[in-house]
């Protein structure tokens, strides 16, 4: 079993022990499973998905870092919200939102790596809200 | 003498200050409590943050590779300081103790560098500035009661992008440190370039980042994702233990204007007595004398 933890700068999300993480990496995502080396991983913003025996669950979270030793996961990340608590019209809406204020900008705008990361943390929400899977 | 009428009026006009201050105590301290649980959630987050980011620069020095761009030390030339105030008042000397400081550091300071700027989170620094006719750079205000991350963030990746630009070359951060709920400590620390804290460990607990670790995708690209949010989470922290020592602050000193106005009240109660049995006295008196006339 794993012991996954997944903390934001404002509390700690949750504990819990699973069989199988699977995190979003700025390069792709990646699975851990028990008996996994050492590692620390960038995360971007995308899902994160618990399996936990034939049950998954599935969380949307911002940009943070994995950090994985002696069958223990722990996840920083910015945000972390449950694919059940997330309401996939109003997150559809919010990534348009910050799309056509993305295409405003021109990339030499001070904000427009702010507002990139914006738009990447709402098309996580956005993902997770409306798979299925 | 002070009538009787005047003295009762007194009275009573202090009595409902005291309602106000004592309700107030009792606000701030719930708040607190609350601030204070902020401060400890943020922890585990920033504690494992502060080690990654400890083991990086570590093995980047050892590899006699060049520090990242935003840990260069540059000639500092242009300064920044962001004051970090609250957006209300009433709280005893917690908005003054950082603008004095800031003050304080100008003269001091100031001459060694070409400019020093100013930016504000907290009404009460921007009213400060304002009334001296400081320019200030940019103004945060209304964080406060309602504290994000996203905030932390937004205030972080201005800075960064000012540093980036080369408009800045060194910022500083001044706050109140939290130190107990009566405690607070004037704090100025560099935010940029970073640096990078180790903290102190305590014995027996072992280091979460060992040799054995594996980066993904590489050592250079993961301090690259880790120092702007070590930035963020070192704003934030500085939020949540500004708004804990605010609540603090004013806590005390609502304590303080509770206990003067009972103080006040007692004066005023004694002076209203004598002042009652002053005029009994007198009044007895001419009774007396003028039933002995009639005589």
């Amino acid at each position: 079993m794993l012991k996954v933890e997944i903390v934001t700068p404002e509390r700690r999300v949750l504990t819990v022990e699973a069989d199988e993480v699977r995190l979003p990496g700025v390069e792709g995502s990646f699975g851990v499973r028990p008996g996994h080396t050492p590692l620390i991983a960038a995360l971007a913003a995308g899902q994160l998905t618990l399996v936990q025996g034939g049950n998954e669950q599935r969380y949307a979270v911002g940009e943070g870092f994995a950090e994985v030793s002696e069958d223990q996961v722990r996840v920083l990340v910015e945000e972390a919200v449950r694919a059940e608590e997330l309401d996939p019209a109003r997150a559809e809406k919010e990534l348009a939102e910050r799309q056509k204020k993305l295409q405003s900008m021109r990339p030499e705008d001070p904000e427009y790596e702010a507002v990139r990361a914006h738009v990447e943390r709402a098309a996580a929400r956005a993902l997770v809200a409306t798979r299925r899977f | 003498m002070a009538s009787l009428r005047t003295i009762r009026g007194r009275i009573k006009v202090v009595r409902n200050s005291q309602k106000i201050t004592k309700a107030m105590k009792l606000v701030a301290a719930a708040k607190l409590r609350r601030a204070q649980d902020a401060v400890l959630r943020a922890r585990p987050y920033a504690q494992l943050l502060d080690e990654l980011l400890g083991s990086l620069v570590k093995a980047r020095a050892e590899a006699e590779l060049p520090p990242h761009p935003l840990m260069e030390v540059r000639e500092p030339k242009r300064v920044e300081v962001v004051l970090l105030t609250s957006d209300r008042g009433l709280c005893g000397g917690f908005n003054s103790n950082v603008v004095r400081r800031a003050q304080r550091f100008l003269v001091e300071e100031g001459p060694r560098f070409e400019s020093v700027q100013f930016s504000t989170i907290g009404r009460r620094g921007r009213d400060f500035a304002r009334k001296r006719g400081i320019q200030t750079r940019k103004d945060y205000l209304g964080f406060f009661g309602k504290l994000r991350f996203g905030m932390a963030k937004e205030v972080a990746d201005d800075l960064i992008a000012e540093y980036q630009k080369k408009e800045l070359d060194a910022v500083y951060l001044l706050y109140n440190q939290f130190k107990s709920a009566i405690a607070q400590q004037i704090t100025l620390v560099q935010l940029l370039p970073i640096v990078a804290s180790q903290p102190p460990k305590q014995a027996g607990e072992k280091s979460l980042v060992t040799p054995e670790h594996i980066y993904e995708p590489s050592r250079p690209r993961v301090l690259e994702h880790l120092l702007p949010r070590q930035l963020a989470v070192q704003m934030w922290r500085a939020l949540l233990e500004s708004e804990a020592s605010e609540h603090g602050a004013r806590m005390t000193a609502m304590d303080s204007a509770t206990k003067n106005a009972t103080e006040i009240i007692g004066r005023l109660s004694l002076e209203y007595n004598r002042a009652r049995q002053a005029a009994i006295t007198k009044e007895l008196m001419e009774i007396v004398s003028g039933a002995e006339a009639l005589k």
